[in-house]
């Protein structure tokens, strides 16, 4: 945990990396609340597939979202061994399902690599760039992209 | 602390002294004399005037600056607050209102509006004020003599005030008038926060009689005096009916600044003070020496002297009976001075109570004290569920902890929810405001009564309150009540009467609004919504649901469009809006007697009495202010109706089924209504439906949670809870489950699609 706290301003950061299938990614640290395990969501009526439902986060409504099912790969069968990446956009507070947290990655600026221009439209609006680290090839998530609906439907 | 911080707490104060105002106000309309309520009154528009001078809002210091003025002369009682003056006051207490929020919020005020209500209250202000040198203490010797005095009529139409001759129980009132000797010794701090001695004093001055001495003698010489020290102490002797408590009301602003004696005298004291060194006016004549006279034997007096005498009599008469105006209400003030003296101190006793001490908090504090307190009811209930399931005894001391913990969870509970808890007073008081105004606009007399507007509420409620109970005032005066010339012929008294009632029962607050006026026009009620295709011409309807029939959307009676109601956007928006708070409204109406609209709200939006059930193995809460009944449907009452529509009968009549399941789209097909409960629920259009469920869970408070927080909306779900074991359920929202039945789409088809 001593690395969260090194060297956030000379272009440094600090992102969380966990896996989806046989894939990884990543998120800003910075809009990382906490992880926390799997724990049966209600779920919500007329809702998109990828909404699992709502949890109670000490005492606020969580919504969790599959983020496998929201990249728009397979829908994601939650077991106890799954965990809920709790993140803040915006001022929501909303949870990503995905199997597990792999790595806390400090990495600078230049690391990250743009999104080869061979990928469809679909995923580059979730992907902000890729990064190399150890012979892994991990996606940066552009979180603001995962839940444009939010806004969208609240209207 | 910033000039803005200082600023919002002037305004905040200024709201209390409004309402203070507009209580003192409706106080004295209503008859009360008491000189500490007219104080009172002055002291709130004082104050909003210093403290809006100190932010330089000109407009609202001039406003207050006539009005302190006209009150002023109430105060000194020059001024005798019959009908008419308060009315105009009460009208001048709106304006001030309003100056109050445009110097806060900008905007701007009528400005032809407020500049009459300058010219009214100051020719109120200078239509009877006396004088100055005729003293007050003369007139009562006056009175005796001047058998039918000329009432006292001025240009600006003041109405002289009737008064009986008894009052003047005593002939010498001045010598009755307590007298005060007043040391008043200003310190430096009083000159450097911009007092003025010179004010101070002639302040005093206002309340009687008065002699002063200064006293110089710390005045050091030139050179070794302090430009800025104080040295001057005065000496007053002041003779008043109006009390120590008027003297020190003076100082009220400077008391931490100066060294006040205030000593009552005794009455020998007085004669010898008032004879020694008063310099007042001299009383420009002597009538008991014309008395004295008068008395005397005829043939003691030269015929012509006597005729002199008598014309001079009638001259001071004259002159006197300009003063007895003012000598009438002195001495009834005197008079009520006594008589009143238990009421004083009961007043007394019942300011102490009200000046509880009291702490302005942030409500954003308060939300999240009631937040936690909230977590802490579902903690402890989780708590409790678990320790069930794990102890297979269950009576050991773990239960009986645990039962305490409970009771005291929910006193903690109780308490919270009482801070934000307000008494509907102010939310009444404003409504006041209204009905004037619209007795104005519409040439009607109407009298506005209130009970019970010390009950509390959650301040949420009283907030959203106010928009409803206006538009319903309106009504109520508008439509209602009729004018002044027909209810004289109907037998009623001209003045129509609204009425105001909030009480508490059964945990929830229940307001009454009625009137006496016409009562609903069933006939025309009914023609209009035939006219307006809401019902079939031959429907047959009871009193009750004609009645109901106003509630519907695109409804007026009013024969013309006015101003104030009747654009048809009228009681649908009401209805919904207390709907919206979880509240109810009925109507009954009496033709020729009046309408009663009455109003059932919850007293708190943070927790709701609901009903847990299960349907299609999720948990979901349905507030239970909805459900009417509930009943275990039997086979043989339910009835296929077109391709999908169910019907269920219940006492011979026939209810659609609503399928909640279905409608959330938990299953994709309607499940078997003989295996679950029916809920009957009454909705927006006043329709009964039936809501299958599968089965009840039992009944319980959840406290409320936003799902729009960090979610969006979900068509069908008023929001979520949290239960017992930690899980979120879902709060159902019946209305629109309920209109979502009738075939309008809970959802656009696309999410439809992808959820299913």
């Amino acid at each position: 945990m001593t690395l969260l706290a090194k060297n956030l301003t000379n272009g440094e950061r600090e992102l969380i990396a966990f896996r989806i299938g046989d894939q990884e990614f990543c998120v800003n640290v910075m809009s990382v609340r906490e992880i926390r395990g799997w724990a049966p969501a209600t779920p919500m009526p007329h809702a998109p597939q990828y909404v699992l439902g709502v949890i109670n986060l000490r005492g606020a409504v969580l919504p969790i979202i599959d983020l496998s099912a929201r990249l728009g790969m397979k829908p994601a069968e939650p077991t106890v061994r799954h965990v809920i990446i709790v993140t803040q956009v915006r001022n929501r507070v909303v949870g990503l399902l995905v199997e597990a947290v792999s790595d806390i990655l400090t990495i600078k600026d230049e690391d990250i690599q743009p999104t080869p221009d061979m990928t469809s439209e679909f995923e580059r609006t979730f992907a902000r760039g890729i990064l190399a680290i150890e012979g892994r090839m991990i996606c940066l998530i552009e979180l603001e992209a995962v839940f444009p609906h939010i806004e969208s439907e609240a209207a | 602390m910033d000039m803005n911080e200082i600023k919002e707490i002037f305004f905040q104060e200024c709201e209390e002294q409004l309402a203070e105002l507009e209580s003192g106000l409706l106080r004295l309309n209503d008859g009360d004399r008491d000189p500490e309520t007219v104080n009172a009154v002055f002291r709130a528009v004082h104050s909003i005037k210093g403290g809006a001078g100190a932010f330089g809002l000109d407009d609202l210091v001039s406003f207050a600056h006539v009005f302190e003025t006209t009150l002023d002369c109430v105060r000194s009682n020059k001024l005798e607050p019959n009908q008419d003056v308060l009315k105009v006051m009460l009208k001048s207490a709106d304006v001030l209102a309003d100056l109050t929020n445009v110097a806060r919020d900008g905007g701007s005020v009528d400005q032809a509006r407020s500049a009459q209500l300058i010219r009214e209250l100051e020719a109120l202000a200078k239509g009877e004020a006396p004088p100055a040198a005729a003293p007050v203490a003369a007139a009562p010797k006056a009175a005796p003599v001047a058998a039918a005095p000329a009432p006292v009529v001025s240009d600006d139409g003041f109405v002289p005030v009737a008064f009986s001759f008894d009052d003047f129980g005593d002939d010498d009132v001045s010598a009755d008038l307590p007298a005060y000797d007043v040391v008043f010794k200003p310190k430096s701090e009083l000159y450097t926060k911009g007092n003025e001695a010179t004010l101070l004093l002639r302040d005093l001055s206002r309340l009687g009689e008065m002699s002063i001495h200064c006293n110089m003698d710390s005045l050091p010489p030139l050179d070794q005096m302090d430009p800025e020290a104080a040295y001057f102490s005065w000496k007053v002797s002041i003779k008043t009916d109006k009390g120590e408590d008027a003297v020190r009301s003076v100082f009220e602003f400077a008391e931490w600044d100066c060294d006040l004696e205030v000593a009552a005298l005794e009455s020998g004291d007085v004669a010898e003070a008032t004879g020694d060194d008063l310099p007042m006016q001299p009383v420009p004549f002597d009538l008991s020496a014309l008395d004295d006279e008068l008395d005397a034997p005829l043939g003691v007096v030269e015929e012509e002297e006597q005729i002199a005498a008598v014309q001079e009599a009638v001259a001071a008469a004259e002159a006197a009976s300009n003063v007895v105006q003012m000598a009438a209400s002195a001495s009834r003030g005197a008079a009520s001075d006594k008589g009143a003296a238990a009421a004083a101190a009961q007043n007394n006793a019942q300011q102490a109570s009200a000046a509880a001490p009291t702490i302005r908090v942030d409500l954003d504090r308060v939300d999240r004290l009631i937040n936690l307190v909230g977590e802490l009811v579902i903690n402890q209930a989780m708590l409790s569920q678990s320790v069930i399931e794990n102890d297979s005894n269950g009576v050991s001391s773990i239960n009986m902890g645990l039962e305490e913990l409970q009771q005291l969870t929910r006193e903690i509970q109780d308490s919270v929810m009482a801070i934000r808890a307000q008494p509907v007073k102010p939310v009444f008081q404003r409504m006041a405001r209204t009905v004037r105004e619209i007795a104005d606009i519409t040439g009607k007399s109407v009298r506005l009564v209130t009970e019970g507007e010390n009950t509390e509420v959650d301040k949420t409620v009283i907030d959203k309150l106010a928009e409803p109970l206006t538009h319903m005032i309106r009504n109520a005066v508008d439509h209602g009540l009729e004018m002044p010339e027909k209810r004289i012929a109907a037998g009623k008294n001209a003045e129509g009467t609204v009425k105001l009632t909030a009480k508490h029962r059964s945990g929830r607050i229940v307001i009454e609004l009625s009137d006496d006026g016409a009562g609903i026009n069933r006939e025309k009620v009914r023609q209009k919504a035939i006219d307006n295709d809401l019902i079939a011409a031959d429907a047959n309807l009871s009193d009750e649901e004609i009645d109901n029939l106003i509630f519907h959307a695109g409804f007026s009676t009013a024969d013309k469009v006015s101003d104030l109601s009747g654009r048809g956007v009228g009681m649908d928006v009401v209805k919904r809006s207390i709907q919206a708070l979880g509240g109810r409204i009925n109507i009954s109406s009496k033709p020729g007697h009046g309408s009663v609209f009455t109003m059932s709200l919850p007293l708190t939006l943070a927790v709701l009495d609901g009903m847990v059930v299960t349907v299609a193995g999720q948990t979901l809460v349905v507030p239970l202010t909805a459900i009417v009944e509930t009943l275990q449907p039997d086979a043989a009452a339910i009835h296929s109706f077109g391709a999908t529509q169910r019907l269920i009968s219940i006492r011979n009549s026939f209810c659609p089924l609503v399928d909640v399941g279905r409608i959330l789209n938990f299953r994709a097909t309607q499940a078997n209504p003989v295996e679950g409960v029916a809920l009957l629920v009454e909705s927006e259009g006043g329709g009964q439906r039936a809501l299958m469920v599968d089965a009840i869970q039992g009944q319980r408070q959840v406290v409320i949670k936003s799902l729009e927080a960090n979610y969006t909306h979900v068509p069908g779900i008023a929001a979520a809870t949290i239960l017992g074991d930690g899980r979120v359920a879902l709060i159902l929202d019946v209305d629109a489950v309920v209109s979502a039945s009738r075939g309008q789409s809970l959802h656009t088809e696309t999410s439809l699609a992808a959820a299913g």
